[in-house]
């Protein structure tokens, strides 16, 4: 493993599979267990460092350090000298001085992650950095696909929606792509990035036409907070168009199932009867998401042969 | 190249402290001593001679075809099954940070669980008795036995600990500069025990 984990292509198959791997062995460990907490990383620090809201990563993450017994500092930037106009390196550094292993980071700016990591001697996680990449994502739905399906080669993902401002597609698309998955991504024109014809996806405009086929649909949210122009005519068109209801569900093959990053926009991407059904794996992607950044936070800050 | 050392290697290399053979007889001495021990010590009244009671626990990696042989041993002497799993030590380790990150392997334990039975680890080795202290640590996450043992193929020596082994298959004096290489069939391809010295691959 390498010492930060700040995008999707840090890892290669080999290492990505450690990750999966680990969780797992974790997973077992703890299941059906009392104290669900291991020494591991006892006496080591992580800081989550917040510039932008968050609910499930943050806590996911915090959860993840506390079961492996790091202590856990939460920043967010309001309320702190952030507003008072302190820079991200500034902030970085003040944390390192106070002892820091880790800094788990999220913020709007696309990069950030990578600035901070030639700032800082400990290791650094990106927990989501502007429309770029939010690689622990990718890893709990790739684990979260082997637990279902049982295996990530020649899994057919179908992504649909918001490519465009997407961590967690981009971040989804590589690592699928790495673990030897075949990966469709469906959207309106104006939602897709300029260099899709780069990725190694397939590019669809109708939705109907890709769930026969389709092992995962993954429904990504509609950021209506990076949306500073119109995308789509409107909410009820792109519904109809690109959202996931109860009859284009039933398109889709028997063992198939259906996934999204959460948090979900019901009635508009999906439909709540689909987000509640057999098929979906929401509630286990936020479950998995502790175990897999418990697996991150082991490998990265575990130690290493001095 | 490659042939000549191997060769030279072969006839300057000791025999194996324990042939496939030794093993194997170890391993049916060990399971007669659990057996005998588990009905010593089983509460009153109990059933099978206190092996439902009895739970075998390796610490992998090769601690845990050690257990399954013993079970299988165990059941092939007295014909009752006994409970077998494995706690894997790595993220109890206290040399983490200087030794580095590994590969976790398999922890599993039976459905019936550890709770108020007589657990006995099972390890390969007994050098510094750490990986033991990490097996205890672990187990006590796990649940609450009624007592823990420990059974061991070779006990080499050099305990950094207060930890003893209650059973032992071999006792073997070593050098701290030696190593002693366990090898089993079910990771290895072939049962045998070396002593190496210092250097020695």
């Amino acid at each position: 493993m390498r010492k930060h984990l700040l995008e999707a292509g840090d890892l290669d198959r080999a290492d990505a599979t450690l990750v999966l791997d680990t969780a797992a062995q974790i997973e077992a460990a703890l299941a059906g267990r009392e104290v669900k907490k291991l020494p591991t990383l006892r006496g080591r620090t992580v800081v989550n460092l917040f510039f932008e809201d968050s609910t499930r990563t943050r806590i996911s993450f915090e959860l993840a350090a506390k079961r492996l017994s790091a202590d856990v500092i939460n920043f967010s930037a309001k309320g702190s000298s952030v507003s008072k106009g302190e820079s991200l390196k500034d902030t970085a550094l003040t944390l390192e001085a106070m002892g820091s292993d880790a800094i788990v980071v999220r913020h709007p700016a696309s990069g950030a992650p990578h600035r901070l990591a030639q700032w800082v001697k400990g290791s650094v996680v990106n927990a989501g950095d502007g429309t770029h990449e939010h690689p622990t994502q990718a890893l709990l739905d790739a684990y979260t696909i082997r637990q279902r399906l049982g295996r990530l080669d020649g899994v057919r993902v179908v992504l649909v929606g918001d490519v465009l401002h997407s961590r967690v597609a981009r971040s989804n698309v590589w690592l699928l792509h790495t673990l030897g998955a075949e990966v469709t991504v469906v959207a309106p024109p104006t939602l897709l990035p300029v260099g899709v014809g780069s990725w190694p996806v397939t590019v669809g405009y109708d939705l109907d036409a890709a769930l026969p086929k389709a092992d995962v649909v993954m429904m990504l949210r509609v950021q209506a907070e990076r949306m500073n122009a119109s995308f789509f005519p409107s909410a009820r068109e792109y519904s109809r168009r690109y959202g996931l209801d109860a009859r284009r569900m039933a398109a889709l093959p028997d063992d198939a199932i259906v996934m999204h990053p959460g948090p979900m926009n019901r009635g508009m991407e999906i439909a709540a009867e689909v987000a509640d059904s057999v098929r979906s794996t929401i509630v286990d992607q936020v479950g998995n998401g502790v175990t897999v950044r418990m697996a991150v936070l082991y490998l990265l800050l575990g130690g290493s042969p001095s | 190249m490659t042939m000549s050392s191997e060769l030279f290697s072969d006839l300057s290399a000791p025999p194996p402290l324990l042939t496939g053979d030794d093993v194997a007889r170890v391993v049916d001495r060990v399971a007669h001593q659990l057996i005998e021990r588990a009905a010593s010590s089983a509460p009153d009244g109990a059933a099978d001679g206190g092996l439902a009671d009895l739970v075998l626990v390796g610490i992998p990696t090769r601690g845990a075809p050690l257990a399954r042989r013993l079970a299988a041993r165990i059941e092939a002497f007295t014909g009752t099954a006994v409970d077998v799993g494995t706690v894997d030590i790595t993220l109890y380790r206290d040399d983490l940070r200087t030794r580095g990150v590994r590969a976790l392997e398999e922890t599993r334990l039976p459905a019936a669980g550890i709770d108020g039975r007589l657990v006995v680890l099972i390890d390969d080795v007994l050098f510094s008795g750490r990986s033991v202290r990490a097996a205890l640590d672990a187990l006590r996450d796990l649940g609450r036995p009624r007592a823990v043992q420990l059974a061991v193929l070779v006990d080499r020596g050099h305990r950094e600990l207060p930890i003893r082994a209650d059973y032992v298959g071999k006792n073997v004096p070593t050098s701290r500069a030696q190593q002693v290489r366990v090898k089993l069939a079910e990771v290895d391809g072939v049962d045998e025990v070396r002593v190496l010295n210092g250097g020695d691959r």
